[in-house]
């Protein structure tokens, strides 16, 4: 009886986690699923309607501005992102006497919320209010940073705000991959002549495949599902501009009453992260294996 | 140990032992000072007839969150008794089944309702289409077209209220020109549409406005008078500041107070606002109707009551239907809220004289065809088409879109959602 208790704890501890993510989670990730083939307005409907909702997101205006903004949001801040992130990495991997207090400085803005973020910058880039009226009162009367209220540049505002928060994160994650390379690595390429440029970019970032991969991913499900960070900075405004595929969901299901029309929206993120996560799953897994 | 376990009984059961008695469990969004005094009378009246107020609010301007906290008590099968609702939302969820029968219908024809309503105000609480057994109950009459302006403003630059549209132009020139912002505007979706409304019965006309936006008919959507409505929103746009976009309505009736701004339009909700900083009409402050022929935008807050069997709620929501039309509350109420009653037989004294000449307007409205409900607020059209309106609006005043363009993507969304 207790050897066999023994051999299954494990499993006996996991087993209510697993239970409810299994129903709570993918569950209704599945109801979600069935949701979007009905045609529920106000309240969920079960009766099958077919492909239709499907068809009616694909000619939405608002779907499509906002599949455009996560694009443009999704590549700006994955790249500028990780470009800040490894070069904070490098500068604070050379052995520098502080480097304590800015590695905690840099990492402070993911402990905020993206709503206090979103809120912060949404002062500090209005322009009657932050970094214009500054230049303004400074003597630079011809000074224009308003991005936050100009439809066509608002969207880059909320890479800026999103860059802020998350950049130390990756920073945080090169630095941990960078100081788990061996020092004889560094020695060797040091004898063999190589200067501090070379040895960064021909050896150690090759070598942090997988801390580029798991940034990767991290950044681009951030990107995804962001929706606090838009509903703090812009509201989705000015007008519709910079409506993200989050915001469009919940403003459908809730202000809409297109609860089906808001699933199939759902639908398409999660098909969206799948199509991220699935082949890093399978090169990890596969890795795995060889190894 | 056996005295522990018997109290312990005794304490687990004691909760159920409540006294029977009309309660009433109310889901609202009314928690900001002068709402929140407002209800509390409400709350008052029923514990003084015997009743037992369950609150449920849940914070957030428009009702949003509480609207989401709705739907799920009513898949989850366990509506409250009553809640906060606004006009078309009424016949969506009696087509979902969960507000028949209809308890209230008795009070209401006990208390003969239909003669203490105006005629397009009953039938919007109505449900079966509008025509069947009252399902509702009104709490007030909002007007929506007004303009507030600032006495000193208008007066250093000799101007008086505009009673057209090239006389509310003319005088934003002339404050432009003297530096002052004209438009004192929030740039939400939801307030470019209340703007575009007043602008869309104002210049287009009673009738127009019922074609378009109440009935909504295409070869009305994309005339001539849609773009010159979408003309008149650009011109208002470049009357508007730059920190205009994502401002809140009360900030933008801020500016007005404090006089960097010269006017605003916006509902007469904005009063409250003049009211708390110590201003009077008249005095320091002027309100008019946006300039129309007659017309008068409306927007009614309800309670609706939703299907339940047990009787003490049932008692409880009669009650609450009965003290909601009472003549008492509905002065008290609006005195605090700032709108009117719904109750045409509410003696006026006490009210100030915004209010009085949206009383008096509303009458001569109904009887000239110019009352109207406001689509930006709910009335005229369910959350579908006012958000598909709104988006439209919205972007046309923050892009520089062609207002032939506008006039011809209203008619497409509107088609869309039908």
């Amino acid at each position: 009886m207790f050897k066999w208790l023994e051999k299954n704890l494990p499993k006996i501890v996991l087993a209510p986690s697993v239970g409810l993510i299994s129903w709570f989670v993918y569950g209704f990730v599945l109801w979600t699923f069935y949701i979007s083939f009905t045609n529920s307005k106000i309240l969920p409907k079960y009766e099958l309607w077919g492909v239709g909702q499907y068809v009616k997101l694909w000619k939405t205006h608002k779907w499509l501005i906002a599949v455009d903004n996560l694009l443009i949001f999704t590549v700006l801040f994955l790249v500028i992102c990780t470009v800040i992130g490894v070069v904070l990495a490098i500068f604070l991997d050379q052995k520098i006497r502080a480097e304590g207090v800015l590695r905690t400085i840099y990492l402070y803005p993911m402990a905020l919320s993206f709503i206090v973020t979103g809120t912060a910058w949404k002062w500090i880039l209005n322009p009657t209010l932050g970094i214009q009226k500054l230049f303004i009162d400074m003597g630079f009367e011809n000074f224009t940073f308003d991005w936050l209220v100009n439809r066509d540049m608002a969207i880059y505002t909320i890479v800026i705000a999103g860059v802020w928060q998350s950049s130390g994160f990756v920073m945080a994650l090169f630095l941990a991959g960078l100081r788990s390379i061996e020092d004889e690595i560094v020695k060797a390429a040091k004898i063999d002549g190589a200067n501090l440029f070379t040895l960064y970019w021909k050896i150690l970032i090759p070598m942090m495949r997988p801390v580029f991969f798991t940034s990767f991913v991290i950044l681009v499900h951030i990107s995804i599902k962001s929706y606090d960070l838009i509903v703090a900075l812009t509201q989705g405004g000015p007008g519709i501009s910079t409506t993200m595929p989050a915001l469009f969901m919940t403003q459908t299901a809730f202000h809409k009453s297109q609860v089906a029309l808001s699933a199939a929206s759902a639908i398409m993120m999660f098909m969206a992260v799948a199509a991220v996560i699935i082949p890093y799953l399978y090169s990890e897994l596969r890795r795995e294996n060889v190894s | 140990m056996k005295k522990i376990l018997i109290t312990l009984i005794v304490f687990a059961l004691a909760p159920s032992i409540s006294l029977a008695g009309p309660k009433i469990e109310v889901l609202h969004w009314w928690t900001s000072g002068g709402e929140a005094a407002a209800l509390k009378v409400l709350k008052d009246d029923f514990a003084a007839n015997g009743g037992e107020w369950l609150d449920m609010p849940v914070t957030g301007g428009g009702g949003d969150a509480a609207n989401v906290t709705l739907k799920a008590r009513i898949v989850a099968g366990d509506p409250p008794s009553a809640s906060q609702i606004k006009g078309p939302t009424i016949q969506e969820y009696d087509q979902e089944g969960v507000v028949a029968p209809y308890h209230i219908d008795e009070i209401a024809q006990a208390e003969g309702w239909d003669n203490l309503l105006d005629p397009m105000i009953a039938a919007v609480h109505k449900c079966q289409n509008n025509s069947g057994p009252y399902c509702a109950a009104p709490v007030n009459i909002h007007r929506i077209d007004w303009i507030w302006a600032n006495k000193e403003v208008f007066d250093n630059n000799g101007l008086s209220m505009p009673t057209t549209w090239d006389e509310l132009n003319a005088a934003a020139d002339t404050l432009k020109a003297a530096g002052i912002i004209p438009f004192a505007h929030g740039g939400q979706p939801w307030q470019d549409a209340t703007v575009f409304e007043a602008v869309a019965m104002g210049l287009g006309g009673n009738n127009y406005y019922k074609n378009c936006y109440v009935k909504l008919q295409e070869n009305c959507l994309r005339s001539e008078t849609t773009v010159k409505v979408f003309d008149q929103m650009r011109k208002l746009q470049s009357y508007t500041d730059e920190g205009s976009p994502g401002r809140d309505w009360n900030v933008a009736t801020g500016m007005v107070i404090e006089g960097k701004a010269g006017f605003q339009i916006m509902g007469d909700w904005a009063k409250g606002e003049f009211t708390a900083a110590g201003k009077s009409p008249g005095w320091d402050y002027f309100c008019s109707p946006t300039p129309s022929n007659n017309g008068y935008l409306y927007n009614v807050d309800s309670f609706i009551f939703y299907k339940t069997t047990d009787p003490d709620k049932v008692a409880g929501q009669k009650l609450l239907a009965k003290l909601m039309m009472g003549k008492n509350f509905q002065k008290v109420f609006n005195l605090y809220k700032g709108s009117i009653p719904a109750r045409l037989d509410v003696p006026m004294d006490e009210f100030d004289d915004c209010a009085k000449k949206s009383n008096a307007d509303i009458k001569t409205a109904g009887e000239k065809g110019g009352l109207l409900p406001s689509f930006a607020h709910g009335m005229a059209q369910g959350n579908t088409i006012k958000a598909a309106l709104q988006d439209v609006i919205t972007e046309h005043f923050n892009s520089d879109m062609s207002s032939v363009d506008a006039a011809n993507a209203l008619a497409d969304t509107v088609l869309a959602n039908m």
